[in-house]
């Protein structure tokens, strides 16, 4: 066990550093690099200014270097300009030319400073990453226990009229991606002029204008039922479906194993066979795709934060992108990526505790 | 002139895809009278759900081949006066030939919200499935030999399908799509590379079965050359010599980065596919033979896998579906005033506590092609697991 997880973490480290300096390639493509230089310093640069801007500061250097510097395993390179400034991508605004750090990267716990928010890196991250973990924590408290239940149902007695109904329900979830279920519900339920809520404003039974709220931007501050329900609604409804359909499967294969049918035969009642025989050994395949549909969720709230305007991680993602706003770009995506190799980590090891009929040599 | 009613314009809508009920009509009838000799396709029309989800995608195929006809109007014509108008709103400065309504409403821009939607569907589904077939080339391309091999090869390709199912998709997007990169001609090359699998995998095909008929193969080999290479220059390189084939160039990239989404994962399911099947008996038989290593894989082992295959690629290109809408949701690769479905719920969504008639039918009509796609698999997974 020792040396399988040992293994599987080094696996990871390389694919976590191939994964970065893909990202790092990308970003730092000529055109990114031009558009930054004419960003923060003027719009109307000439080429050859442009390419004085980026020399100055380090970025014309091999990308393997800088990629270093970013990691923090090459001295970051310093250029003294003509009045006495020195550039370096270790400087900040107020910073004394003796004091600057020769080495500043991951290692040395600097994430670099965002262009867009004017702000540590490292701290925007860790902000925007808590906000987005509450949505993330309600989305699976709502989403998991409705899908095991949904699958389990429908699994218990395959090819019964529920078994159909619910199936037919998941395979629809599935179908609706976060951008569909997110406008429908906005329509239905946080519109003032169509769907649900003038009707029960009409009849009293509503003392604020819409049932629920369109926008999640208050929720940053205070999470309440009005404005947290639709968008955590439109991810848990999309990824649904994916592990009730694992549930289903699994819970319909261990109902036809033989211990089931001695269960039976002996006089057990459908009930306990169901709570106390089947359902250990059919939770075992929806842990690893509930692990897995962690990282999947980014997506989903990259989608929905955009939707409902909740500043989160998947907000500040699309803001990076959208304002070539290369080092948070990175940083979200050294999280994104960690987040993506740990769930499979974590599902890798939880499986074969979970089955032991798994033994890994 | 008077708006419509509720009534009216269901009316209206069903008159205007009147083609697309005769066509459905005409193949429901044509397909259950022949169904006891169609084999798997047959077999569909005793599941309710597998016809219900083929009557779906049907429905949408017919929509966008018919499209010329049902639109009411241009889908990227303005008229002014006609921003944000209610669905049923008479058109101001109709002609007498022209369509007097719009019939789903006008959006931000004062175009009809009903003929985009159709326009939509063309875009949607000329893209989809031929991204997704390109995906499944380059999948079982790779993903048959690292299969059937294993030992370094197999590691080697894993890892990189593994490095790129380790992206969340968007930030993958984000890093492609953009102007900066598209600037670099990077998707261009990705093309250049992408698009070369399906050639690659038909001339091993044709080699590795008619090798020892070698007139057979020559012909086989030449057309493959010749039509696909006239293809693939006219599409990745924007270069046909005669100057028929083409691809618009934002397309070209939404295409490049939707199948590069999605070949990992079919390399995966063809690779574990492949690991099972090359232990049955009909394998050994073909190793005896003395059988070429490719003639198995392409020809033992692929048909034998087309099963769970068949019924990946419907679910599949539901999700190219749901990815084409995400990027459009993002503004990333068409342009804004393309009428595809993800576009047009982006430009809806930002009005939609007000005027909600613009963003809901591509939502709508988005789901349901989806949905018909995911009951079509689920039909075919259900009947082809019968027998």
């Amino acid at each position: 066990m020792g040396s399988f997880i040992f293994k599987r973490i080094g696996v990871m480290a390389l694919t976590a550093l191939c994964l970065t300096f893909i990202v790092f390639y990308l970003t730092n493509l000529y055109p990114n690099l031009e558009k930054l230089a004419k960003t923060q310093g003027n719009m109307r640069m000439t080429d050859k200014q442009v390419v004085s801007w980026l020399g100055n500061r380090g970025y014309s250097q091999n990308v393997f270097k800088k990629y270093g510097e970013w990691l923090g395993v090459v001295p970051s390179l310093q250029t003294t300009t003509e009045d006495g400034t020195v550039l370096s991508r270790c400087s900040r605004a107020g910073m004394a030319p003796a004091d600057i750090p020769g080495y500043c990267g991951i290692m040395q716990a600097n994430w670099g400073y965002s262009t867009v928010f004017k702000e540590e890196v490292w701290n925007i991250v860790t902000k925007r990453l808590g906000l987005t973990s509450w949505l993330m924590l309600a989305v699976l408290c709502v989403m998991v226990p409705m899908a095991l239940i949904v699958g389990i149902l429908a699994g218990m007695k395959e090819g019964s009229r529920t078994d159909r109904t619910l199936s037919t329900f998941s395979i629809a979830t599935t179908a609706t991606p976060e951008y569909v279920s997110g406008v429908i519900f906005i329509i239905l339920f946080a519109s003032s002029k169509g769907g649900l809520s003038p009707l029960l404003s009409d009849w009293g039974l509503l003392s604020s204008k819409t049932l629920f709220k369109g926008s999640a931007t208050s929720a940053m501050a205070d999470i309440t039922f009005a404005n947290f329900t639709l968008p955590v609604m439109a991810l848990a409804l999309y990824g649904m479906g994916y592990i009730a359909r694992m549930t289903r499967a699994s819970m319909a294969e261990v109902m036809t194993a033989q211990y089931i049918r001695t269960a039976r035969l002996k006089g057990v009642s459908f009930k306990n066979v169901v709570l106390k025989h089947a359902l250990r050994n059919a939770l075992i395949a929806p842990f690893t795709v509930i692990i897995l549909q962690i990282p999947w969720l980014l997506t989903g709230v990259v989608i929905v934060e955009t939707l409902f305007n909740y500043k989160g991680f998947g907000w500040a993602l699309v803001q990076a992108a959208q304002n070539n706003d290369i080092e948070l770009l990175l940083g979200i995506s050294v999280i994104a990526v960690v987040v993506v190799l740990v769930t499979q980590l974590i599902s890798d090891i939880g499986y074969v505790f979970l089955n032991p009929r798994i033994r890994v040599s | 002139m008077e708006p419509l009613s509720s009534f009216e314009i269901f009316g209206h809508i069903l008159y205007q895809l009147l083609p697309v009920w005769i066509g459905l009509i005409a193949i429901f009838v044509i397909s259950i009278a022949t169904k006891s000799k169609t084999g798997l396709y047959g077999k569909l029309f005793d599941s309710p759900i597998g016809m219900i989800g083929f009557g779906l995608v049907t429905f949408w195929v017919l929509t966008a081949l018919f499209g010329d006809m049902i639109m009411t109007h241009d889908p990227l014509q303005q008229i002014s006066g006609m921003k944000n108008k209610l669905p049923g709103t008479p058109t101001k400065g109709a002609e007498a030939d022209d369509f007097q309504w719009y019939l789903l409403g006008g959006d931000n821009l004062a175009r009809d919200v009903f003929s985009r939607v159709v326009a939509g569907s063309r875009i949607v589904l000329k893209i989809a499935p031929l991204a997704t077939l390109f995906a499944f080339m380059v999948g079982i391309t790779l993903g048959l030999p690292a299969g059937y091999y294993g030992g370094k090869r197999d590691t080697l390709l894993s890892f990189l399908a593994n490095l790129i199912l380790a992206f969340p998709v968007i930030l993958l997007f984000y890093l492609l799509v953009t102007p900066e990169i598209v600037k670099t001609g990077l998707p261009k090359y990705m093309a250049a590379v992408l698009f070369l699998f399906p050639i690659i995998f038909l001339v091993v095909l044709w080699q590795s079965r008619f090798y020892t008929q070698p007139q057979k193969r020559n012909l086989f080999v030449a057309l493959t050359v010749l039509i696909g290479g006239w293809i693939y220059l006219g599409i990745a390189w924007n270069a046909d010599p005669i100057g028929i084939i083409s691809m618009q160039a934002n397309i070209l990239i939404v295409f490049v980065a939707v199948v590069f989404v999605n070949s990992p994962t079919v390399f995966r399911i063809i690779r574990g596919l492949t690991m099972d099947i090359k232990t049955r008996d009909y394998v050994a038989a073909a190793q005896t033979r003395g059988e070429g290593p490719w003639y198995i894989m392409l020809w033992e082992i692929l048909p034998n896998a087309r099963g769970p295959l068949i019924v990946d690629f419907c679910l599949r290109i539901g999700y190219t579906t749901i990815l084409l809408g995400t990027l459009g949701f993002f503004g990333l690769g068409l342009e804004s005033e393309s009428p595809d479905w993800g576009s047009t719920i982006n430009a809806g969504r930002r009005l939609l506590a007000i005027y909600s008639h613009p963003a809901l039918p591509p939502a709508l009509s988005l789901m349901s092609l989806v949905l018909g796609l995911n009951l079509l698999a689920d039909g075919l997974r259900e009947q082809s697991l019968r027998d």
